[in-house]
C-alpha cells in the first residue's frame, strides 16, 4: 500500500519535471545577462527591453493579437450557433461537419485552405485569409463546449419559458444565453489560445508580407537563438497560462453542472 | 360552450400514430385527468394542447377558437412539468415573476403579486433562494405558483407528483385538490398512476395506444370499465374468459370457461356467440371456509394457493377446483385478526351477481 503510494509520487514527479524543466529554463534564461543559454551570469531585463524595441516583433505581436481576437470572436458566434443547432436538430451529419476540423491533421487543413483561398476564392493571402483559416478550426471547439453545456440541461426549461409567455427571441435572451454563457466564454478563450500560437495553418495561409508571431519566432531561431526568444516565449507562456486558468474556471462549472437543478 | 375542445386530433411520428383521432371536451373549473400506461400518447396530447407540438390534423379549440397552430406563448395555457423546469439561474422570486414580466405587468404590481403568491404556497422565506437550494416539494410549489400567477385559462400538469416520495405525494395530492378549488382554474393532469387519477380527478380519460378508451367519473371508470384493457389497467381485477350462450328477454346467459354458467342483465349490442371476459373486483369476492357450508349463489369450491398480507388488507390467491385462479381482498378489520385462511385451506368462493360484469372482446 505504502510502496505503491511512493511509486506513484515518484512517477508523477518525474513526469512533471520532464514537462516543466524546459519551460522553467526558458523563463530563467530570459533574465540572464548573457547571449548564451549556457551559464547564469547575472540578472537583467535587457532582453525584454530589446524585445519591446524590435519593431518587427511588435508588429508580429499586434498582428497575432488582431487575428486571435477576430478569429475567436467569429468562431465563438458561429460555434455557439452550431452548438445550439446540433443540440436542437439532432441531424447526424451536423456534429460531424462541425467537429471534423478538430480531428483533421493541421497540415491537411492548411494545404486545403491554401488551395481553396487561391484557386476557388481568388483571395490575396494576408490577415483576412489567416482569420478565416483560424475561425474554421476554432468553430468546432466552441460548438463542442456549448453543446456539452446544453446536453447537461433539462430541455423543458426552454419549453417552460415559451409556455409562460416568452417569444423565441426572449427565450434565447433571458434563458438560453445566460445558461450557456460560461460555455461560450470558455469556448472564446480556448479559441484565442489556439489561434494565437497556431503555426502550421498560419504558415500555409499567411502568404508573404505581414509578420505573425509564432512564425516570427521561428524565423529568429533560424538565424541565432538569443535570449530575446526566451523573453518573448516567457510572455507568451504567461498570456496562455492566464487564459487557460480562466477557461478552466469557467469550464469546471460546466463539468460539475453547478447550475443544473 | 366547453373551455377546451379537441376534435379528431391526430399526431403521427413516422409510422407511429401517437394520438389517434382523439376528441374530448373539458368544462371550465374541471379537474380532468389523462390516464394511461407509458407510451399511450397522453404526454403527446398534452404537448399539443400546450402548443409545443402541432397536430397533423384536427382542431384544438380554446373558448371556441382554434389554437392548433398558435405558438405556446400566445395561449392562455400554462404547464407544470414533471421536472418542474424552474429556471436555474433565477431566484424563486424571479421564476414566479417571469410570466408577469413577459406580459409586461408594471414592476410594482409584479412585486405585490409575487409576494402574495409565495405567501400562499408558504415559500416567502425562500424568495431569494435558487432552485438548486430547494427540496423537491418546494420546487414543485414554486412551479405551481409560477404556472398560476397570471391566472391562465388552463393549467396542464405532466406527472408533477412523479418525482416525490410516497408520503409527500399524498400530502401534495390533497394540496392540489384544495388549490384547484381555491383558484378555480381548470386543471388537466397527466399520469400513469391510477391511484393518483382516482384520488384527484372529477373526470378521467383513459388512453391506450393513442386512443381514448373511456371518459368518465373515477367511480364509473372503476366500477364500470368499458372494456378489458381499462378493467385490467385500473386497479386489480379477476378476469375470466367467457362466452355468451343465449339471450332471453332482459337477461343473458354466459358460460365461464371451466366454471359453469351464470346469468347477467343483458348488455346492449351483445349477441349470442360473443366472447369476452367476466370481470370481478377482488374486494367483491367473498370467501368462506368450506366447513361453514354457507348456501350462497355462484359458489365454487377451491383452496388457498397463496396470500399477501399488507397490514390493513390481505389478498388471497385461490385456485378453484377446475384450475381457475381468483384473487380475493379481505379487510383485516376484526381486532387481533391477522388473517382468515392459511395456504391449502379448502374454501368456498362466491360473489354478488351485480359484482360480475361481462366485457365483450372488441371486434
Amino acid at each position: 500500500m505504502k510502496r505503491t503510494h511512493l511509486l506513484l509520487w515518484l512517477t508523477a514527479s518525474l513526469v512533471y519535471i520532464f514537462l516543466y524543466i524546459p519551460l522553467i529554463i526558458v523563463v530563467v534564461y530570459s533574465f540572464n545577462d548573457s547571449r548564451l543559454n549556457a551559464e547564469w551570469v547575472g540578472f537583467t531585463l535587457d532582453w525584454y527591453y530589446k524585445l519591446f524595441h524590435n519593431q518587427e516583433m511588435l508588429l508580429a505581436a499586434r498582428n497575432s493579437l488582431f487575428i486571435a481576437v477576430s478569429a475567436s470572436l467569429l468562431a465563438t458566434i458561429l460555434g455557439t450557433m452550431a452548438g445550439l443547432a446540433i443540440h436542437r436538430y439532432r441531424i447526424r451529419v451536423l456534429p460531424f461537419l462541425a467537429f471534423a476540423p478538430i480531428a483533421m491533421p493541421e497540415i491537411l487543413l492548411g494545404v486545403s485552405l491554401l488551395l481553396f483561398f487561391l484557386q476557388v476564392m481568388n483571395l490575396t493571402l494576408g490577415l483576412i485569409s489567416i482569420i478565416i483559416a483560424h475561425t474554421t478550426f476554432c468553430v468546432g471547439f466552441v460548438a463542442i463546449i456549448v453543446r456539452a453545456r446544453l446536453q447537461g440541461m433539462d430541455d423543458s426549461i426552454f419549453e417552460a419559458a415559451r409556455d409562460l409567455g416568452a417569444t423565441p427571441w426572449q427565450t434565447f435572451r433571458l434563458i438560453t444565453l445566460p445558461l450557456i454563457m460560461p460555455a461560450i466564454a470558455a469556448g472564446a478563450l480556448m479559441s484565442f489560445t489556439l489561434s494565437i500560437d497556431d503555426f502550421v495553418i498560419t504558415f500555409f495561409t499567411k502568404g508573404i508580407g505581414e509578420p505573425i508571431l509564432p512564425i516570427q519566432i521561428y524565423t529568429m531561431i533560424k538565424i541565432s537563438v538569443t535570449p530575446e526568444i526566451n523573453a518573448i516565449s516567457t510572455l507568451f507562456m504567461l498570456l496562455t497560462l492566464v487564459l487557460i486558468i480562466i477557461a478552466n474556471r469557467l469550464d469546471s462549472g460546466i463539468l460539475q453542472g453547478e447550475k443544473k437543478s | 360552450m366547453a373551455l377546451l375542445e379537441l376534435r379528431n386530433v391526430i399526431r403521427r411520428f413516422g409510422d407511429f400514430t401517437a394520438v389517434d383521432n382523439v376528441s374530448l371536451s373539458i368544462e371550465t373549473g374541471e379537474f380532468f385527468t389523462l390516464l394511461g400506461p407509458s407510451g399511450c400518447g397522453k404526454t403527446t396530447l398534452l404537448r399539443l394542447i400546450a402548443g409545443f407540438d402541432t397536430p397533423d390534423s384536427g382542431q384544438i379549440l380554446l373558448d371556441g377558437e382554434d389554437i392548433a397552430s398558435t405558438p405556446p406563448e400566445k395561449r392562455s395555457i400554462h404547464t407544470v412539468f414533471q421536472s418542474y423546469a424552474l429556471f436555474p439561474h433565477m431566484t424563486v422570486t424571479d421564476n414566479v415573476a417571469f410570466p408577469l414580466k413577459m406580459s409586461k405587468v408594471a414592476p410594482a404590481e409584479i412585486r405585490k403579486r409575487v409576494e402574495k403568491a409565495l405567501e400562499e404556497v408558504q415559500l416567502s422565506k425562500f424568495a431569494h433562494r435558487f432552485p438548486h437550494e430547494l427540496s423537491g416539494g418546494q420546487k414543485q410549489r414554486v412551479a405551481f405558483a409560477r404556472g398560476l400567477i397570471n391566472r391562465p385559462r388552463l393549467l396542464l400538469m405532466d406527472e408533477p407528483l412523479g418525482a416525490l416520495d410516497a408520503k409527500l405525494r399524498e400530502d401534495m395530492q390533497r394540496e392540489l385538490i384544495n388549490l384547484q378549488k381555491e383558484v378555480g382554474i381548470t386543471f388537466i393532469f397527466v399520469t400513469h398512476s391510477q391511484d393518483e387519477a382516482l384520488a384527484l380527478s372529477q373526470r378521467i380519460a383513459v388512453m391506450n395506444v393513442g386512443k381514448i378508451e373511456q371518459i368518465g367519473e373515477p367511480s364509473t371508470i372503476y366500477s364500470a370499465p368499458a372494456n378489458r384493457f381499462i378493467a385490467d389497467f385500473i386497479g386489480k381485477i379477476n378476469l375470466m374468459e367467457a362466452g355468451v350462450t343465449h339471450i332471453s328477454g332482459e337477461d343473458m346467459t354466459l358460460e365461464i370457461d371451466g366454471l359453469g354458467t351464470i346469468t347477467l342483465p343483458l348488455k346492449p349490442a351483445v349477441q349470442p356467440g360473443d366472447r369476452g371476459v367476466i370481470a370481478i373486483r377482488p374486494e367483491q369476492v367473498k370467501v368462506y371456509a368450506l366447513a361453514e357450508r354457507t348456501e350462497v349463489p355462484h359458489a365454487y369450491t377451491g383452496k388457498v394457493l397463496d396470500f399477501l398480507y399488507v397490514g390493513d388488507v390481505t389478498t388471497y390467491v385461490i385456485e378453484l377446483d377446475n384450475g381457475v385462479r381468483m384473487e380475493a381482498l379481505l379487510a383485516n378489520s376484526a381486532p387481533g385478526r391477522a388473517r382468515f385462511f392459511e395456504v391449502d385451506d379448502p374454501v368456498i368462493v362466491s360473489w354478488p351477481q351485480e359484482a360480475a360484469q361481462f366485457l365483450p372482446d372488441q371486434p
